[in-house]
């Protein structure tokens, strides 16, 4: 039976599902001319929404454990929410100039956030599939929204067949392991796995589950989607889905992994330290080669999840932490890097070849000067906020006694650095095809946020402890 | 091996039971099928009635042997197919049209208790076997290999999925304040002392309208008959049907109309209680399945008054009905429904919630 | 039982044997009937099964709205057969490797579940028979969160698809039957009263 605390400990979510409805009839009324009312209604979603996700109305557990709302889940979704609306605001003058600033642009990814915070506090398996679906539904759609670009629906499409046989493959491992721990819920799965008899039937779900489990997250070697969709979807959408879901999808593997299977953690420790090599491996290397900007972050992608399953790989609350920590500095610094290709592009120009940015210090220093820190970031320089997302994640690597996977992410850190390094070196060190001033963006809180979001890397990477104390505590850490 | 012969053993030795549950299968088909010809001929007179003119008159007394000659007719005459036509499905394809049909009848009672199958989830069976009959119209518009035959096999498939969601909905509020699938306890929970008032079409009368209506539309019945829409694709997905064939198809068409028209005397108008129930007139105010047969002969008479009144819709219009007319009424009624029943508008009747 | 058992394995055979022409018939017409015929043997399982809601709900909305849909888009689409086999002979190596190894997978799971007889004891609520009022019920109190997402996700593919197919192209002439339907009368037709014109013969 629900109960008043049911709903209040569901407030934000449920607040979010009115918004969302009612935005959608709102949008219906608007004319083509006044979408920016649409633009600005969901970022203030977004931020009440944030708000009452702070505010902790309720209790840890709701709807008899279905929905289960802890540190991580609220940490994770501030974040989300901050990405997201980072995000918005950043795409809009993309979409303005391309004939995709449609109220359903907003819709489909405040339904793909609601998914993803039903994700992080999923309580059962069948909430981790439904949050899951709903996130990968709207985003499939939100890749095909440039309907007339073939690039488009191609990657929609590939998406779409590759994220439904994940779905399958989920589905198919956690009905392995309900037949064999009884239960939907991931607590008494977690109580119950370690005692149930029939191990090979658990540990055939649990294969399943992980292979569901790396393709939606992009880890090699089921990463194939992953550069075709960056790549054939439109900007500002690669930029949401590149940035937000990745800290869905460390909820969804904490939940699934720790929640859930924690009780049989050898079973798949192995394979999701084999997937983090993997990513590591081909992500970096792969990227090298790279001519497109939006490809080669698709590529930078896969490593880093390679990075943060490292952070998972041994199973300790530090581990998760410090996952957590690098899952919150890549969203933020994806959204930046995004963001920057959406604010260097223009009508009829993507802006999304590396080439492109030629000479971007003559042209505009301020700008050059933002990408160099997010790059740096991204590649994990030190101070910037990416090297201790790095740092925590090997640190935690060599405690749990995995030495080995430490020195192999260390390596490819290394090579990693290279190709994000290419970029500044083109923006610094190439001249420009076309040396005059780029032209002022116009969009004023575009060119104020990026800024502020690119300064943050740095702040943030100057002054990390507070935001990992933040995630160690979600984490149930003793600082 | 023992095992397999052991299991074969038990079956012939189940036999006698289970011809006998196959003669009760096949016990209703007879008179039905003789209703569907005395319901042809029934349309036939109506409309001549309503058109100024005689109706078929030669044979037999007030031409009531019409019906079975045509039957013969068709009988005996050749079942041509066209060449390019695919030959299986082009046969298979009235009698799937037909076999729904015939199978919904199992669960339609026609007194307390007297079904030949008194199912626990009559309701959601006969949804499952009207949407079924699509595949019938679908198949021949396909196998035929005809061009008129496959518009109107398409027309069919949108329109029947479309108002087949009406149909189910307006059957959820039903089900709503019955608390029961079981279609007795349907009828039981529509008896009372306040007559015919007692009955689910007052307070579902939007319900029991577009219940009606998607029912003409889901039997393709004018003035929702685009699949055959003589006017503009011949005869739509049966053009190139002769023959016994096309008595089939016919035949399939007859028994569905009649279905929808005791389903929405068992649904709206109370089934077999009488009009005056509760009102102790004795006979008058009695149960029996006279009132049934008689409430459906109304309904069933609703059907030919529309084709005799009626112009042919157009089919974008059929989809604009369905989709944007009945389904957010019969959403808004539902909700409504569910108010009566929570608030205590209506008794929940006999089969209420355990 | 026996009758039943009887029955369960003449369902199977046309299920395992509909399944596979699923996969092989060329036609995909042909191929589509097919997997309605899988789906409606398949209900007939359950409902011997005693799953009469899940069995019914599957013809209902699979079988009766799906798959007529399915049907409607395969007929509409002319495939040719014969491409669809290119490339047939060059994947069956692998095709033959992967379908071993998940065979080999399978039968092993089959046998952890031989050694187990009953992995789950059946579900007391259950007893009474009609699982109907059971499934509802458990829908609405113990799955209610679960069971309103889903609703969320099918609002989600319903925006997906209106946003991906529903195009404003000007310069289009096109009915609205909606405005169509809402003409009055003296919109029309106009009555005009006029003198008579008299017989044809005779002079105005």
């Amino acid at each position: 039976m629900i109960s008043l605390t049911d709903i209040l400990t569901l407030l934000p979510e449920s607040f979010l599902t009115v918004a969302i409805c009612a935005l959608l009839l709102l949008d219906l009324f608007l004319k083509p001319g006044q979408r920016s009312i649409t633009h600005y209604l969901a970022i203030a979603v977004l931020g009440v929404t944030g708000w009452l996700v702070l505010q902790h109305y309720g209790a840890p557990r709701a709807f008899g454990g279905m929905f289960v709302r802890d540190g991580i889940a609220d940490v994770l979704k501030v974040f989300l929410l901050l990405t997201t609306a980072l995000v918005f605001v950043y795409a809009r003058p993309y979409l303005r100039d391309r004939g995709l600033f449609v109220g359903e642009y907003y819709i489909l990814s405040l339904f793909a956030v609601l998914g993803m915070m039903l994700l992080v506090s999923a309580g059962s398996m069948v909430m981790i599939y439904l949050g899951l679906e709903l996130l990968a539904l709207s985003s499939y759609a939100l890749v095909a929204l440039n309907r007339d670009s073939p690039l488009s629906s191609e990657a929609a499409m590939k998406y779409f067949v590759l994220g439904a046989l994940a779905s399958g493959m989920l589905l198919y491992g956690m009905s392995m392991i309900y037949g064999a721990t009884g239960t939907l819920d991931l607590d008494k799965i977690h109580a119950a796995a370690a005692a149930t008899p029939q191990r090979g039937m658990l540990l055939f779900g649990v294969v399943f589950v992980v292979v569901g489990i790396a393709f939606k997250f992009g880890a090699a070697p089921f990463h194939m989607w992953l550069p075709d969709v960056y790549q054939g979807a439109p900007t500002a959408v690669t930029a949401f889905i590149g940035s937000a879901p990745k800290l869905a999808a460390f909820g969804m593997a904490y939940r699934m992994f720790e929640s859930g299977l924690g009780s049989v953690g050898p079973y798949w420790q192995q394979m999701l330290a084999v997937l983090a090599v993997m990513s590591l491996a081909i992500g970096n290397i792969a990227a090298i080669m790279q001519s497109n900007l939006k490809r080669m972050l698709a590529y930078s992608t896969i490593s880093h999840v390679g990075f943060l399953l490292l952070g998972l790989v041994n199973g300790q609350p530090a581990g998760y932490a410090a996952a957590m920590f690098y899952a919150i500095s890549y969203a933020l610094t994806a959204a930046a890097a995004f963001g920057m290709i959406l604010l260097l592009s223009r009508a009829g120009f993507e802006s999304e070849e590396i080439d492109d940015f030629k000479g971007l210090n003559q042209r505009a220093p301020w700008y050059a000067f933002l990408m160099a820190l997010v790059m740096f970031s991204l590649a994990g320089v030190p101070p910037l906020f990416g090297f201790f997302g790095k740092l925590l994640v090997l640190k935690a690597a060599v405690d749990a006694g995995a030495l080995w996977l430490a020195i192999v992410g260390a390596v490819f850190a290394i090579i990693g650095i290279y190709y994000y390094l290419r970029v500044v070196k083109v923006m610094y060190f190439d001249g420009a095809d076309d040396a005059s001033a780029l032209p002022p963006v116009a969009d004023a809180p575009v060119r104020t946020l990026i800024s502020i979001n690119a300064l943050a890397l740095l702040v943030l990477g100057l002054t990390w402890g507070p935001l990992y104390g933040w995630c160690a505590r979600a984490l149930g850490i003793a600082q | 091996m023992d095992s397999v012969i052991a299991l074969f053993n038990s079956f012939v030795n189940d036999w006698p039971n289970l011809s006998l549950a196959i003669g009760l299968i096949l016990l209703p088909l007879l008179p039905l099928i003789i209703s569907v010809a005395m319901y042809v001929w029934w349309e036939r007179k109506v409309i001549g009635w309503m058109h100024v003119r005689m109706g078929p008159n030669q044979v037999g007394p007030l031409g009531l042997a019409q019906a079975f000659a045509d039957v013969f007719k068709l009988l005996f005459k050749e079942i041509t197919v066209p060449e390019k036509a695919s030959t299986f499905l082009f046969y298979l394809a009235p009698l799937i049209a037909l076999v729904p049909a015939m199978a919904a009848w199992a669960v339609v009672p026609i007194g307390d208790k007297m079904a030949w199958s008194n199912a626990n989830a009559g309701l959601l069976y006969l949804l499952a076997m009207t949407s079924l009959g699509v595949y019938g119209i679908v198949l021949a518009g396909w196998a035929s290999n005809s061009k008129y035959a496959f518009l109107g096999a398409m027309r069919a498939a949108a329109q029947v999925v479309s108002y087949e969601i009406a149909m189910g909905m307006a059957i959820v509020s039903v089900l709503i304040l019955t608390g029961s699938l079981n279609l007795s306890d349907v009828v039981q929970a529509q008896a009372g002392s306040k007559g015919f008032l007692e009955w689910y079409w007052l307070p579902l009368l939007p319900m029991f309208v577009i219940y009606f209506i998607s029912g003409v539309a889901e039997t393709n019945r004018a003035p929702f008959d685009v699949t055959e829409g003589e006017s503009e694709i011949v005869a739509g997905f049966h053009v190139e049907y002769s023959g016994s064939a096309f008595a089939i198809f016919f035949l399939a068409e007859y028994a569905n109309m009649i279905l929808v028209a005791f389903l929405s005397s068992v649904l709206f108008l109370g089934g077999w209680l009488s009009p005056l129930q509760g009102w102790g007139l004795g006979i008058l105010s009695a149960p029996g399945w006279w009132w049934l047969f008689a409430k459906a002969f109304v309904m069933a008479f609703l059907f030919l008054w529309f084709r005799a009144t009626f112009p042919r819709y157009r089919y974008d219009q059929i989809m604009r009905l369905g989709w944007k007319v009945f389904i957010p009424i019969t959403i808004a009624w539902t909700f409504v429904a569910g108010c009566l029943a929570f608030f205590g508008g209506v008794t929940i009747g006999p089969g209420g919630t355990p | 039982m026996t009758t039943q058992l009887v029955i369960f394995y003449f369902f199977a055979t046309v299920l395992v044997a509909s399944a596979l022409a699923v996969i092989t018939l060329k036609n995909s017409v042909h191929a589509a009937l097919s997997l309605v015929l899988t789906f409606f043997t398949a209900a007939g399982i359950w409902i011997l099964a005693e799953a009469e809601f899940l069995g019914l709900a599957l013809i209902v909305v699979y079988v009766g709205a799906v798959m007529v849909l399915f049907l409607f888009v395969v007929m509409m689409l002319d495939i040719k057969p014969e491409s669809m086999r290119e490339g047939f002979i060059r994947f069956l190596p692998v095709g033959v490797i992967v379908a071993l190894v998940m065979l080999v997978e399978m039968l092993s799971l089959i046998g952890v579940k031989a050694l187990q007889a009953q992995a789950l004891p059946p579900n007391p609520a259950l007893a009474d028979g009609s699982n109907t009022a059971w499934l509802g019920k458990a829908l609405y109190t113990q799955f209610l969160l679960p069971f309103e997402i889903a609703a969320l996700i099918l609002t989600v593919a319903l925006i997906a698809a209106v946003t991906l197919t529903l195009r404003k192209r000007s310069g289009v002439r096109t009915q609205k039957p909606s405005e169509q339907v809402q003409v009055q009368r003296n919109e029309r037709l106009r009555v005009v009263k006029m003198a008579s014109e008299g017989k044809p013969g005779e002079s105005a």
